[in-house]
């Protein structure tokens, strides 16, 4: 399991794999959003909640694809499937390798991109603490989502209408945890809590059937 | 003869051919005559003018919206736990049928919102929530379009038909918290047993809301039978495909 | 015929965009219908 786990890593990491994919996708999403909406300041603090969480989901979405294909496609995954060690830990140890290259280094790079949207200074700790929180989800939900398209050979863009619409609860907790601050944050910090609970106790579980059903 | 046995393909099929047309022109009857008695014979309300007669397409079509998905999910676990062809096909059928009803309720609140709210489209927490149930329908409908295999496609659109509904009950609720909406209550609470809408509206709603139900019906028990026939038929050619002596193919049918 | 008021437009263009929706929905379920009816006939035909 943990050779499993550091060779995801190292396959995450090495030239290509995908890591720092996300990391500067988030960057030029956050840069092309002024360009879009006008450099008002104003304004920008005020959409700059949303932008983030926006821009930190659909980059997480980005490495989606690549978490199971490689080993689809080399066929180590049926190898992984007839060993001992339980598929829904292969799983959630995937969703955990995704969270740790994607959603870990999203976390650390938001409230730099952050100065750029000009967000408000009480609302830093409120955007790592979301994100903190709601990235785990994200990652398990997407492991569910690359389980279900493993098979097909164009998957990337069926995968993610698949996974948007399942993102919305987290995104919505998320973003409107950043926004309201000290003022009710904590109590979407604590549904997006169990959001995240939830789907990282069940769904690894489906995403295991799922897997089952594509190695048939 | 327990329930089970309308799940084996041939008797489904013959038990409801027959039955279609009966369902059609029953659908027919009931949605006609609801709209036309709304549309021609109902007054117009104080509030909302003339417009109060979309409810009769856009109440009934909500409705039918979300008992679709519901049936896909009991569809979808019958599928799972007792593996009846019928039951993945039937789920399969009802997608398009739900997809179609999302938009006509989608499409008549935006229209309807236009004059009352002032405004086309407003992020209320139902309508919103519709949307959702519309990207949902997109989904499911779009992995049984990709995947060949229709075992391998029934079984994952299952799973997906059986997490998509609990994050569609959780959006419902993640939208409430995030706007608090414009959209007056439900119109006819069943739990509670009152309603708010007046009898010259409720008689022809009422009626409408069981011709889309008849209608939904039909259409899912059409579209199952022509599910069935298109599989046994792609069935056949295989096996024509596989071994083309014919008096073997007759012993065999025998 | 009867009167809608000021909001005619909206009323009618609600029926007129459900009827066609639901329009296409049976037309399509029905032709869909027909077709695999027939393709099941000629295999049958052939090599049933």
């Amino acid at each position: 399991m943990r050779a499993l786990l550091l060779r995801d890593l190292r396959i995450a990491t090495r030239a290509g794999g995908g890591f720092g994919l996300g990391l500067a996708f988030f960057l030029i999403v956050v840069v092309l959003v002024p360009f879009g909406v006008g450099a008002e300041t104003a304004t920008l603090r005020l959409i700059a909640p949303g932008i983030l969480w926006v821009g930190a989901l659909l980059a997480a979405l980005l490495t989606l694809d690549r978490l199971f294909a490689l080993d689809w496609e080399d066929g180590s995954l049926a190898l992984i499937a007839t060993s001992p060690a339980p598929l829904e830990g292969v799983a959630l140890l995937k969703a955990l390798a995704h969270w740790l290259t994607t959603g870990l280094p999203l976390t650390l790079a938001a409230p730099l991109l952050g100065v750029l949207l000009n967000l408000a200074p009480e609302a830093y700790p409120w955007l790592v603490a979301s994100l903190l929180v709601g990235t785990p989800a994200l990652s398990v939900i997407g492991t569910f989502g690359a389980a279900l398209t493993v098979g097909l050979r164009r998957g990337g863009l069926l995968l993610s209408l698949l996974v948007l619409p399942l993102y919305v609860p987290t995104l919505i907790f998320g973003a409107e945890a950043v926004r309201r601050g000290a003022d009710g944050g904590a109590t979407a910090l604590a549904l997006m809590g169990g959001i995240t609970l939830g789907a990282l106790a069940l769904l690894p579980f489906a995403a295991a059937a799922a897997l089952r059903v594509n190695l048939r | 003869m327990s329930l089970w046995d309308y799940a084996n393909p041939r008797k489904f099929l013959a038990v409801t051919t027959p039955l279609l047309p009966w369902l059609a022109a029953a659908s027919a009857l009931l949605v006609g005559s609801s709209l036309i008695w709304g549309f021609f014979f109902t007054p117009e309300a104080e509030r909302f003018g003339s417009t109060v007669k979309i409810i009769y397409l856009h109440v009934p079509a909500a409705l039918m919206a979300i008992n679709a998905w519901l049936m896909m999910l009991v569809a979808s676990l019958i599928w799972l736990v007792r593996r009846h062809h019928v039951s993945a096909l039937a789920a399969k059928a009802a997608a398009p049928v739900g997809v179609t009803m999302t938009l006509i309720a989608l499409a008549t609140g935006a229209i309807w919102g236009q004059p009352t709210w002032g405004t086309w489209w407003v992020w209320d927490p139902r309508l919103t929530s519709f949307l959702i149930l519309f990207l949902f329908y997109l989904g499911y409908i779009a992995l049984w379009e990709a995947i060949e295999d229709p075992d391998t496609a029934a079984d994952l659109t299952s799973v997906l038909c059986m997490v998509g509904s609990v994050f569609a009950i959780l959006s419902r609720y993640a939208v409430r918290f995030w706007n608090q909406g414009l959209h007056q209550g439900t119109s006819v609470p069943v739990a509670t047993g009152g309603r708010t809408v007046a009898d010259v509206y409720f008689i022809p709603l009422a009626i409408g809301m069981v011709g889309f139900g008849v209608l939904f019906v039909w259409l899912v028990l059409l579209r199952t039978g022509s599910e069935i026939r298109a599989r046994r038929t792609r069935a056949l050619l295989a096996r024509a495909r596989r071994m083309p002596p014919v008096p073997l193919a007759t012993e065999r049918e025998a | 015929m009867m009167s809608l008021g000021p909001h005619a437009m909206a009323v009618l263009s609600a029926y007129a965009v459900s009827l066609l929706l639901l329009a296409v929905l049976i037309g399509a379920s029905l032709r869909r219908d027909r077709r695999a009816r027939r393709a099941l006939e000629e295999a049958e035909r052939d090599h049933g």
